[in-house]
């Protein structure tokens, strides 16, 4: 455990998930859906990264498998440099045992409600995990740590909060029971997956500004998963952290927060900032992109799988795959155009074979 | 038709349209619990204008879902409505909404006013086709079935689907943003007038919510649609909207043109919201939540429910409701003593330009 590891690392992790086929195709080759594809990407200590995409774009996937929830089909994923699979299948010399990494890494999902057991008082919800991680532990000391949590998240007073139902709980309310939960653990890194969308519109800023203040005060790193540009911002920024664009499974986009939003160079960043509403009056206009829909993560478009849909793509874009350029320090995109003398400049742009007209498409 | 009348008991004064296609006055929802009486939509009176996007903008538990339900009669036992919707149809006629019999309530959800719910996979009939939903309606409408496919061809390909792949797939072979396109091609087949959608977009991703929406325009231009948008996004529906109406704790407590909401903002429950809103061009210090939490509907604040959160509020504002009033234009109405004075005390945290002296058309 050389201190220059980053906390987390992800090296060309893929993850493919076969499809079951029904009785009668029994003998056909299984559809393997390709949810996260070469993805390498490093998470250090007290870190913030946000993973922004369309949906089906492998955003949760990813997330999942940089805190050890889901298993890599391809790949490495380390914690302070030590395979997480590997420690949990024993294999090897294994320098952090398993149970620790799991402990070390947290999540928090998407619907609190459907998190927390509807029967049981928060006491009781907030108990379980350091009844199992701190046996030691004396009921006292549990209960007055889960009120100290309480009371630090804003749930005041605390013996109060302790001794309701989640029902009894506002959304918001139920969302820093979560929070509450996995802090207790005193995590390295807590998935955020969707965490702040749930909420409404005038309660994230607050939720995201404790989340960052635990952040501070804990010591912890977040990712965030979040199909929202402008929280994602807002989190990423205040947390000193960068903002990763997801693609049918690849990174297509990383880099600083304030990088992606005022200087975004892959046409797909491009289009998520268009897909973000802001409050000016400004005509949107028609979306950027050639069609609306996302293709099949079944059967991904060969070379830059943005091509289908890309306002600038050309013949180089189906060919080849473009590789991660570096735009500036932490600065990457996946896209031809940022490399000057790429023979993409050259290639003829590629036009729409059928129905960029909608209104002629009857058959 | 005058919209006179209505200043009545609780001076609901409405801001007048020139050509109202719905009328709703003094909408009232409520439910009786163990808790007491549960009032979740409390006098709301609003003109819809024939032709034009209104956005309704609150967030959850503000009442805005019961606001689209009144306007068709549909509240759910056991929730009583009271109050009056009027369509005009636009034959000089006018219908009293709430009076009608069943049968023809039947006749004028889908065929006049039609509408679209979140959540597209539960308005689908898992083991039946798209395209044999469409038969159904126009069948169970008695429309002519090879014309209104027709129309149903040409409706799918307006919002960017493909007609025949989409009819003959079952809904759960067609991805979200397909399944609530395809649901929307599906509430204008019977070619109706007013369109109602509550948060139609909200369980899809930003690109297809912004895509949907662009569509959106172009099918009420061509099919001469009225829209009444539900959210709880206000800048979503910001660009879309012709008029805003912002609800807060079961009331509606502003409204007037988008322009007007966004770069003037009276009630100081919008202006915080507006800073509230996470958004790409605010600097990033300046957002800040609204402290404090949306009220029970049981129990509801005296005079102004958003007294207790409010910056402004005073005595006043906790022995009275205040009513709507005119603020720099005639459209641009507030329910708020202190409107005057919410610009200086909540300023915007991002640049707009403070356009009250400018009269836009």
């Amino acid at each position: 455990m050389s201190s220059d590891e980053p906390l987390i690392s992800l090296e060309n992790v893929e993850v493919h998930f076969e499809e079951q086929k029904g009785m009668f195709e029994f003998f056909g080759e299984p559809d393997v859906v390709r949810a996260v594809d070469g993805v390498s990407l490093d998470i250090e200590e007290n870190d913030v990264v946000c993973l922004v995409g369309e949906s089906g774009c492998g955003k949760t996937t990813l997330g999942k498998t940089s805190i050890g929830l889901q298993r890599p089909t391809g790949g490495r994923v380390k914690y302070k440099g030590q395979d997480i699979w590997d420690a949990k299948d024993k294999k090897g010399n294994v320098e952090i045992p398993y149970k620790e990494i799991r402990r070390s890494l947290q999540i928090i999902h998407q619907d609190p409600g459907s998190s927390l057991n509807p029967n049981r008082r928060v006491m009781k919800i907030l108990e379980a995990p350091l009844r199992r991680w701190h046996k030691q532990m004396s009921a006292g000391d549990r209960r007055e740590q889960v009120l100290t949590m309480l009371e630090r998240v804003g749930m005041t007073p605390p013996d109060d909060y302790a001794g309701r139902y989640p029902h009894q709980l506002s959304g918001g309310e139920k969302q820093r029971v979560a929070l509450v939960r996995a802090l207790l653990m005193d995590p390295d890194v807590i998935l955020a997956d969707e965490a702040i969308s749930a909420l409404d519109v005038s309660l994230r800023v607050e939720m995201m500004d404790l989340m960052l203040e635990l952040q501070d005060q804990f010591d912890t790193s977040f990712v965030a998963v979040s199909h929202d540009l402008s929280n994602a911002r807002y989190f990423a920024a205040h947390g000193g952290g960068r903002i990763g664009v997801m693609y049918l499974g690849q990174l297509v986009e990383v880099g600083p927060a304030e990088e992606i939003i005022n200087n975004p160079k892959h046409p797909y960043t491009k289009v998520l900032r268009w897909a973000t509403p802001n409050l000016k009056d400004e005509e949107a206009g028609e979306p950027p992109v050639r069609k609306i829909d996302i293709p099949d993560p079944k059967n991904p478009p060969s070379g830059c799988r943005f091509h289908t849909r890309c306002p600038e793509a050309r013949e180089a874009c189906r060919q080849e795959k473009p590789a991660q350029y570096e735009i500036d320090d932490d600065h990457k995109a996946a896209c031809f155009r940022e490399v000057s003398d790429h023979e993409y400049w050259e290639s003829p742009e590629i036009t729409d074979e059928e129905e960029t007209t909608p209104a002629a498409s009857s058959d | 038709m005058s919209t006179h009348e209505t200043t009545q008991t609780n001076s609901t004064n409405v801001p007048e349209v020139t050509d109202p296609i719905l009328e709703i006055r003094d909408a009232e929802v409520y439910f009786e619990m163990d808790r007491g009486v549960s009032r979740v939509l409390d006098n709301v009176s609003v003109d819809i204008e024939r032709g034009e996007v209104l956005g309704i903008v609150g967030e959850s538990g503000s009442g805005k879902s019961m606001l689209a339900s009144a306007l068709l009669d549909a509240v759910v036992d056991p929730g009583v409505l009271s109050g009056q919707v009027t369509y005009r149809p636009g034959d000089g006629s006018a219908i009293d909404v709430l009076g009608l019999e069943k049968e023809e309530l039947r006749q004028l959800r889908w065929e006049d006013i039609s509408m679209v719910f979140q959540g597209a996979m539960s308005s689908f009939n898992p083991t039946m086709k798209v395209g044999g939903h469409f038969e159904e309606t126009l069948e169970a409408h008695d429309y002519d079935i090879d014309e209104g496919m027709e129309r149903a061809r040409e409706l799918l390909a307006d919002l960017y689907l493909e007609p025949e792949r989409v009819l003959d797939s079952f809904p759960h072979e067609l991805s979200g943003g397909m399944q609530q396109r395809a649901l929307i091609a599906l509430s204008v087949v019977l070619e109706p007038n007013v369109l109602v959608m509550d948060e139609p977009t909200a369980a899809l991703d930003l690109l297809m919510q912004r895509s949907i929406l662009t569509l959106l325009e172009d099918l009420k231009e061509k099919y001469d649609l009225t829209l009444v948008f539900i959210t709880h996004d206000l800048p979503l529906i910001a660009e879309l909207a012709d008029r805003l109406a912002v609800m807060y704790a079961f009331e509606l407590v502003e409204i007037g043109t988008s322009d007007e909401i966004l770069n003037d903002a009276a009630h100081p429950y919008t202006r915080s919201l507006l800073n509230a809103t996470p958004n790409l061009d605010a600097p990033l210090s300046e957002m800040q939540a609204i402290e404090g939490a949306a009220p029970d509907p049981v129990n509801v604040p005296t005079g102004c429910s958003y007294h207790p959160r409010c910056p402004l509020s005073d005595e006043e504002c906790v022995a009275e409701d205040p009513a709507f009033r005119p603020t720099f234009t005639e459209s641009h109405q507030v329910a708020c003593f202190h409107w005057q004075d919410s610009a200086e005390v909540i300023p915007f945290n991002i640049d707009r330009p403070e356009a009250h002296e400018v009269d836009d058309e």
